[in-house]
């Protein structure tokens, strides 16, 4: 393909470096990622992969928009309340960019659709708000070796991982099994300050886009973890498990299944 | 945008290697730049850019720029009042 002239103008930072260029920007374009999540991790990173011209980004998301997302979900707004997300951020991440097709996915990932989903992507992100979707979402993307970048938050602290399927470890890797459902913070308890979604988001759409380019190295066997209070990154080693059920060498997961969802869920 | 690539391989110049060139009268910078970059990247090692401009600006910036990324400046010259011509050689893919 040629790039038109709004194109040359729109992409011309990206072009300009040495790292991305013509051909990366190409890449770029004709890059599919598939989004879990349209809230707060989702939102800020979409916003990101849209305005860096990846051409096709799926969004999977069952919520529709209210009120009080809108202290850090940045592709909602006032005038989208009601309409589900997937809905309102495709025309936010469509208006930044034309270039960009965004693909509406409502509804929930389960253990029988995830896979024919993400067949479809070169890779998922995951900004997930709730423990079955995570390890649901990891367990299918090591199944068929399709890169994953995962984030989480809550209150002042967030981290990102990056997980290439055997060749670095996953999400069981670090945590083996979700909680209870009883350990995981309340509602009430589980606030978040609005911006750090963002801080997070932005870091796995730069994931994203690293994994894209071929350039730099990812957050493979490693975790990383912002505080926003401290002001402060921590990189943490985290090796692959041998012993781990499902990239382990002798896994015990070879199937997908569902978790319960009797977890609060605040996105 | 006014842009011109095209082709111009005459006897000479076949002997010398290919030759394109880029006419990038008309823009400012960092566009001078990023059309001179798009025009290399769709080049062979060894083959030769002629670019023509008109900003000033550019004819510092744009033989600084090649040369951070790997490619070899022949030749910078002023060809008019306010036309310049620079020649760049692709060394690095």
């Amino acid at each position: 393909m040629e790039f038109s002239d709004a194109q040359i103008q729109r992409y011309s930072r990206h072009i300009i470096l040495p790292e991305v260029g013509g051909k990366g920007q190409k890449k770029l374009l004709g890059a599919k990622v598939l989004l879990v999540g349209a809230g707060g991790l989702g939102c800020p990173a979409g916003y990101y992969l849209a305005a860096a011209g990846v051409g096709t980004i799926g969004l999977v998301d069952d919520d529709v928009v209210e009120l009080s997302n809108l202290q850090r979900q940045i592709a909602h707004s006032t005038g989208t309340i009601g309409m589900p997300k997937v809905e309102s951020a495709k025309r936010t991440f469509e208006s930044l960019n034309p270039d960009v097709k965004v693909v509406p996915l409502k509804g929930r990932l389960n253990k029988d659709n995830i896979t024919g989903i993400i067949e479809e992507y070169d890779l998922v992100i995951d900004g997930s708000d709730n423990f079955p979707t995570r390890y649901l979402v990891n367990d299918a993307c090591v199944l068929s070796r399709k890169p994953l970048v995962s984030g989480a938050i809550l209150r002042f602290e967030g981290q990102v991982t990056t997980l290439i399927p055997h060749e670095g470890h996953c999400y069981r890797c670090l945590f083996e099994a979700p909680p209870p459902p009883g350990l995981v913070p309340s509602c009430q308890e589980a606030g978040v300050l609005g911006v750090l979604p963002g801080v997070i988001g932005a870091l796995e759409a730069t994931e994203a886009l690293k994994i894209i380019l071929g350039q730099g190295e990812p957050l493979k066997n490693a975790l990383l973890i912002y505080n926003a209070l401290s002001a402060s990154f921590r990189k943490v080693k985290v090796p692959r498990n041998p012993n781990c059920p499902v990239c382990g060498d002798n896994p015990t997961i070879t199937e997908l299944k569902d978790y319960d969802a009797g977890y609060c869920q605040m996105g | 945008m006014p842009e011109k690539v095209s082709d111009s391989r005459g006897k000479k110049e076949e002997m010398a290697g290919k030759k394109k060139n880029l006419d990038i009268r008309g823009l400012v910078c960092p566009y001078t730049f990023v059309k001179a970059k798009l025009a290399i990247e769709d080049m062979e090692l060894g083959e030769v850019l002629e670019i023509v401009l008109d900003y000033p600006e550019a004819v510092h910036n744009i033989p600084k720029s090649m040369q951070d990324h790997g490619q070899k400046v022949l030749k910078v010259e002023q060809t008019g009042i306010k036309e310049w011509v620079i020649i760049v050689r692709k060394e690095k893919d």
